[in-house]
């Protein structure tokens, strides 16, 4: 009995390496520590009304930002571990076992676990503010995707200690990924858990389109959007087409791991090449669902810090439709070197290449807003000037990638790495900072300090391009990607400047942790709810906003709604003629979300072990949710009654409206 | 801004570029793809530097535009202009619509006129023989079999320069590349099909080999030499080969292809015959035909292979590996 759980035991848990003892005691340590806290406090109650059963995307958004910081440390630990051992490959410091599972969850963790949370907090919080909205269309649906979300993301992230991380590569090429060479429940893991969090994505999806298109303030047209509205319109759009394809490219391989299925086996009559074209027909418009968004967020920065109307508003919003469009035509591009012959490769290195007229012309539209303007330089625009040089070059070296027969030289190798590192951490992480920093008073009500977001942003921007720089070359000098020891000393000198940018990222990183740490308790408050004297609408109400937005919802008349009326106040014109305060219609709470996405956390957990007895319950649990939802829609919504929407803004705005 | 902070910022800046002119005096001229020693990663040398300077046509002008536009209406020089209404002009955004659609057909029409003369299952013209070997993908190393002279070898190749080679490659393991960035760039190697990459060699010496695509753990320890010799020194290692004491026979495959996690380089006197068509075919679907994608010569292939000199078309490939 006793050697029996003796092995089952050594099974279950991943043992063996001392950093995973040291994280298995400090996740012991840390949630007795939270557990110390919320009790001693008393906050249990406070957690569960305010946090867990929340339907206000205000503070789903903070949630998902906070979610989305702790996995950015998570991948960030990946890959300094990674440089080390690349800029030190005879000590050892990781096995190659150790080191294929690290790229594997460097990888997922920052796009589905960084990335993609942190884009949709920036939704949450931005777009109902932005368009004059009381909350998102389906309150209740978008609770569910920040726990189904965070289901995954837990679910993924436990592999790390219980059964072993997946190890086939981010996106999991089959055979390597499936059982035949991968029996182990790693990646059991990673499909669950980005499955899981991927049904989440899709509802985001619709969600913030319904948002868009149904909840705008009267007046506001489609062409009066602000423009980071507009990105998240676009990215949301291909949302709804490219997830599916995920889900299903996932679910087929989980048939051919779960049921014997031979969809991307080697034997039987199954395809690898196909799960391969599949998966980046997802991957390819994922990496612009990504870098939208951080498009729309420069748009903006920039003309709110170069006090200027946004330049060729219409180009813009062609061009960021013609990017979500063409990005489903060029996911070929992710393998020329499979042999399709040259028709089909010179057919998606066109597409691919054509992606960079509209990527260009926004550039372009960037650099005319800040054309006869006044830029001021707090952080939030400094991250936007940062990209534009980050961004062009790493669009540069995409373009050259996007020439096939060039591309059989680059394939896999350092240069594709420090391409597509380039452009995610120029275009995606610098923008999303970027976005954070802007927005980050609309959401507290105070400014984080700048002094250190400056450290924080130098460390940032030097250690990235002393870290990918070499990694250029080092490509360009036959080195491969996913080794973690090679012998041609002519690779380590730029390797170790490669890992010394890393740690200079890693730096960085601490200073923002720091600058968080430092403005909770020093700050200077946001007490217009206009601190960098904006233009949209999200700056015409108090920091933070209350539960309801808007006491009353303003007519639009112009696309810098908010800059319009302060010029009018300005002029001495008659500002906003805003209607009596009515009661508001809201959304109530609700624990189903929380509770559905538990659920399926078990049903996920279950599957990865192959233990029905805990998947079906699970299963059941999820429809039970659904049958209690069913029933109680009706009962979900309540009214703020005039007095108390008058008392609040009374107090938010002292007095003054 | 401060003196002090002013001072900082010219350092890292400074730090930046000692860091960046250190990283291009290191070595230029020495990087593998930078220094071609054939003539297809000559041409893809060509067309990686052709692409380089039309991007930068339209990149180096922007970067100093950002610069000058960045400095020049920061909000503390007064005397610039402040037009903070003027968010529209057809002929400026005519121009940066023209411009790159203008770079990037220029682009396009070199990217395809280069992807039909580098198609890599397109035989090289040359008045020498051409040598075949044929490349298997096995966890964790190569084996290459010389079908021609009956001889196999395990990561290392000996190849006569000036000759065209023929690589025909597959795989009994997950998908692998195969990579000699100083001859040219690469193609999959797959299970259940066989793809043709043709690359030379021009000049003798010893190239690096490599997969460059992950195969699981040992995936590191997958490189090898390309040996390019004098055709006596060919002929000396074919030799030498012949009277290896070791043979490849089923059972001595059947026990290679285990996953090992280094393998040493290793010749074979001899190897069984048709063991590449097996390899290949192993992993179809019975009733599914076997089209050797990209084949440019019959050679010395039997069994199952059919292989189509002139079908070296996608359609083809496509309907290589059509299970049910």
């Amino acid at each position: 009995m006793l050697d029996n759980i003796k092995e089952f035991a050594s099974e279950f848990f991943v043992t063996g390496d001392p950093l995973i003892y040291g994280a298995d005691a400090s996740i012991v340590l840390a949630t007795l520590g939270i557990v110390f806290v919320l009790t001693y406090f008393k906050k249990w109650g406070w957690l569960w009304r305010n946090w867990i059963t929340t339907v206000d995307h205000k503070k789903i958004g903070i949630m998902y930002i906070l979610a989305a910081i702790l996995m950015l440390f998570r991948g960030g630990v990946d890959a300094v571990m990674m440089r080390t051992q690349l800029a030190f490959p005879d000590l050892n410091f990781l096995e190659p076992e150790h080191y294929n599972q690290i790229f594997t969850t460097h990888g997922v963790v920052m796009i589905f676990f960084m990335a993609m949370p942190l884009m949709f907090g920036l939704f949450n919080i931005v777009v109902p503010l932005q368009i004059g909205a009381r909350d998102v269309a389906f309150p209740y649906l978008n609770s569910l995707s920040f726990w189904l979300f965070f289901a995954g993301a837990m679910l993924f992230n436990l592999s790390f200690v219980i059964g072993g991380s997946p190890d086939a590569g981010w996106l999991a090429y089959p055979p390597l990924s499936g059982s035949q060479f991968n029996p182990g429940v790693g990646m059991n893991f990673y499909i669950w858990g980005i499955q899981i969090s991927g049904i989440g994505s899709l509802a985001s999806g619709i969600n913030f389109i319904v948002t868009i298109l149904k909840m705008r303030a009267p007046g506001m047209t489609m062409m009066k959007m602000p423009m980071f509205t507009w990105s998240v319109f676009a990215a949301s759009t291909t949302i709804i087409f490219a997830f599916p394809i995920l889900t299903i490219t996932l679910l087929l391989l989980f048939m051919d791991r779960f049921f014997g299925a031979h969809f991307f086996t080697l034997d039987g009559g199954g395809n690898p090449m196909m799960y391969i074209n599949l998966i980046w027909m997802w991957g390819h418009p994922e990496v612009y669902i990504v870098v939208l968004p951080a498009f729309g967020v420069f748009s903006e920065t920039v003309a709110t810090f170069a006090r200027k109307r946004l330049f060729g508003y219409a180009s813009m919003v062609f061009a960021m439709v013609i990017i979500s469009i063409i990005s489903f035509f060029t996911w070929a591009h992710h393998f020329f070197t499979m042999g399709s012959g040259a028709n089909v490769n010179a057919f998606f290195a066109v597409t691919t290449m054509i992606i960079a007229i509209p990527t260009g012309v926004k550039i372009f539209n960037w650099l005319f807003t800040m054309y006869k303007g006044r830029i001021t330089f707090p952080t939030p625009m400094m991250w936007t000037i940062a990209f534009i040089p980050a961004f062009v070059v790493g669009g540069m070296t995409g373009v050259m990638l996007s020439v096939a027969p060039a591309d059989f030289q680059f394939h896999n190798s350092y240069f594709l790495i420090a391409h597509f590192h380039q452009v995610l951490i120029g275009g995606v992480v610098f923008g999303y900072f970027a976005g954070l920093y802007y927005w980050w008073p609309k959401m507290f009500g105070f400014k984080l300090n700048e002094y250190l977001g400056k450290w924080a942003f130098w460390f940032w921007n030097i250690g990235f391009y002393v870290c990918f720089m070499p990694q250029y070359l080092v490509g360009l000098d036959g080195m491969t990607r996913r080794i973690s020891v090679f012998s041609d000393p002519n690779w380590t000198g730029l390797n170790v400047v490669s890992t010394i940018g890393a740690y200079l990222m890693g730096i960085a990183f601490l200073f923002q942790v720091a600058q968080i740490g430092y403005s909770i308790f020093r700050h200077e408050k946001d007490t217009t709810g206009d601190i960098w004297d904006a233009r949209t609408l999200e700056f015409s109400i108090p920091s933070p906003a209350p539960e309801y937005n808007f006491a009353v919802i303003p007519q639009v008349h112009s696309r810098d709604e908010w800059w319009e009326e302060k010029e009018r106040r300005r002029r001495g014109e008659k500002p906003w003629q805003l209607g009596p305060i009515e009661p508001i219609h809201m959304p109530k709470n609700s624990a189903i979300p929380a509770i559905m996405a538990a659920c399926w956390f078990v049903l996920g957990f279950g599957l990865v072990f192959h233990w029905l007895w805990m998947a079906i319950p699970g299963l059941i649990g999820v429809f039970i949710c659904l049958y209690a939802r069913s029933f109680s829609a009706h009962k979900a919504e309540y009214y703020i009654p005039v007095e108390e929407i008058e008392r609040t803004e009374a107090t938010l705005r002292g007095g003054a409206v | 801004m401060s003196k002090k902070r002013r001072s900082l910022v010219r350092a890292a800046f400074s730090a930046v570029t000692l860091v960046l002119t250190m990283l291009l005096l290191s070595g230029c001229g020495n990087y593998m793809v930078l220094d071609p020693k054939g003539p297809i990663a000559e041409k893809q040398l060509d067309l990686i530097i052709i692409t380089t300077l039309l991007c930068s046509v339209i990149i180096v002008p922007v970067l100093i535009i950002t610069f000058v536009i960045v400095w020049r209406y920061r909000a503390s020089n007064k005397k610039a202009d402040y037009k903070p209404e003027w968010a529209h002009n057809n002929l400026l955004e005519t121009i940066w619509w023209g411009i790159p659609i203008v770079i990037i057909i220029a682009l396009a029409i070199v990217t395809v006129r280069y992807t039909h003369e580098l198609e890599p299952s397109k035989a090289l013209a040359s008045d020498k023989d051409e040598v075949v070997i044929q490349a298997v993908s096995l966890n964790w190393k190569w084996l290459f079999l010389y079908p021609e002279e009956g001889i196999a070898t395990v990561n290392t190749i000996t190849i006569p320069e000036g000759h065209p080679v023929r690589f025909e490659l597959t795989a009994d393991s997950p998908m692998n590349s195969f990579w000699i960035p100083e001859l040219g760039g690469q193609i999959y190697a797959m299970s259940g099909m066989s793809m043709a990459l043709h690359l030379q060699a021009d000049e003798p010496g010893t190239y690096f080999g490599t997969g460059a695509n992950f195969t699981g753990e040992h995936f590191a320890n997958m490189t090898f030499d390309v040996n390019a010799t004098s055709e006596e020194e060919y002929e000396n290692f074919i030799a030498e080969a012949k009277s290896s004491p070791e043979t490849l026979t089923a059972e001595s495959y059947e026990e290679l292809s285990k996953p090992t996690e280094k393998e040493e380089p290793k010749l074979y006197a001899s190897f069984p015959n048709g063991i590449y068509e097996s390899i290949v075919t192993k992993y179809m679907h019975e009733g599914a035909e076997l089209h050797e994608h990209g084949s440019a010569s019959a050679g010395e292939t039997n069994g199952a292979a059919t292989a189509d000199a002139n079908n070296a078309d996608s359609e083809d490939h496509s309907s290589s590996h059509s299970g049910h």
